[in-house]
């Protein structure tokens, strides 16, 4: 554990010395290549602002309505019977549209169910299992202006659904 | 895209008005607004940062070396990209960041490398083999530790936190592998390749 939480803090400030450091030697302009890098980086972020306006409102206004808490409840209910249990739904659904709102119900399901219970432990492997699929879907195409996202999004859920079902398994398991 | 975008908003006020909840569908409605912009600053930060750095190592050659290296996975995946492209700089980066869960710095790479791909085939408002590949690949997540959940855990009392450290590889496998296993049966159905 403790070599994780080394290495996960030192492997930025060790990348960014050996990038510098390597282009130092070769005589490199390496402040004027920074400067370049950075001003396509803000340019970037300034591109893909209003997508992300767009987007969170839209998950937002969803939210504050109640219809992601009743889709999670109609799909909750759909689910007694199976493994799969009900708390676990809102998770792995908003989990697809926004990462930060997963983490405040991962908190709660911890505070609730303690982190070590079955709940919270296949929330756990559930959310470092899987990722943002509208939020990246749209952050990525918009930035290239792409509308027809074709079988982007049917491949995207297979690999979700693998990666949830596969993570309420092993917390069985382990 | 217009239609997911356009029904959210649209089942959100129909539903917000039949359960009351109308006054805060427009408090969160501007609320998410502004924490988009407050992301986007945030955001903005990490990307001059990180985008600055990668420059210098891109014109140092190293980005190209270690794209170089893994050479034989992006052919087999992105058959498509060729050789030469960045794209395949690109998404070399962005997949080796994403292993590392340094999401912030996955991002600009993911973003240069969407530029490339569509560079690669003009016809614009389409998105491309390569595209739908990459992002569904990105989806899968490939984040090896989740450092951030292990931190949580920790910090609401777990006594094992980096317990799921094992458990959570072997889904993330499981759902890249997933997403693998559609992104080659599609190119098979499509190419025979």
């Amino acid at each position: 554990m403790q070599v994780i939480s080394f290495l996960s803090e030192a492997i930025i400030p060790l990348l960014v010395f050996l990038i510098v450091g390597t282009a130092l030697v070769h005589h490199q302009k390496v402040y004027e290549d920074f400067l370049d890098g950075a001003k396509s980086g803000v340019k970037t972020v300034i591109e893909i602002m209003p997508t992300l306006v767009g987007l969170m409102v839209a998950v937002g206004i969803l939210r504050a309505s109640g219809f992601l808490d009743f889709v999670s409840d109609l799909l909750g209910k759909m689910m007694e019977g199976t493994r799969f249990s009900t708390e676990l739904v809102p998770v792995a659904i908003i989990k697809m549209f926004s990462s930060s709102a997963a983490t405040g119900l991962l908190l709660d399901l911890y505070k609730e169910h303690g982190t070590d219970s079955f709940i919270g432990r296949a929330a756990s492997i559930m959310l470092s299992s899987t990722e943002t699929i509208f939020y990246t879907m749209s952050i990525y195409f918009m930035s290239v202006k792409v509308k027809k996202t074709r079988y982007t999004l049917a491949g995207a859920l297979i690999a979700t659904i693998a990666g949830i079902v596969a993570s309420v398994l092993l917390a069985q398991m382990y | 895209m217009n239609y997911l975008w356009g029904g959210m908003i649209v089942i959100g006020v129909v539903y917000g008005a039949l359960t009351g909840n109308l006054g805060a569908v427009t408090d969160q409605a501007l609320a998410s607004a502004k924490e988009a912009i407050s992301l986007c600053i945030t955001m903005a930060g990490a990307m001059a940062f990180w985008v600055g750095i990668m420059r210098i190592a891109e014109r140092a050659g190293m980005i190209e070396r270690i794209a170089h290296r893994m050479n034989p996975l992006l052919q087999f995946l992105f058959p498509s990209v060729p050789r030469d492209s960045d794209a395949r700089t690109h998404i070399a980066t962005n997949m080796v960041a994403n292993m590392l869960g340094l999401g912030w710095a996955a991002t600009p790479a993911g973003l240069s490398a969407m530029k490339e791909l569509k560079k690669l085939d003009a016809r614009s408002g389409r998105a491309t083999d390569a595209m739908c590949d990459f992002l569904i690949l990105n989806i899968s997540s490939l984040q090896l530790i989740p450092v951030n959940i292990i931190a949580y855990r920790g910090e609401y009392g777990s006594v094992r936190p980096a317990a799921i450290v094992g458990p959570a590889m072997i889904a993330t496998l499981v759902s890249t592998g997933a997403a693998v296993i559609f992104i080659k049966l599609r190119q098979f159905v499509a190419h025979g390749n």
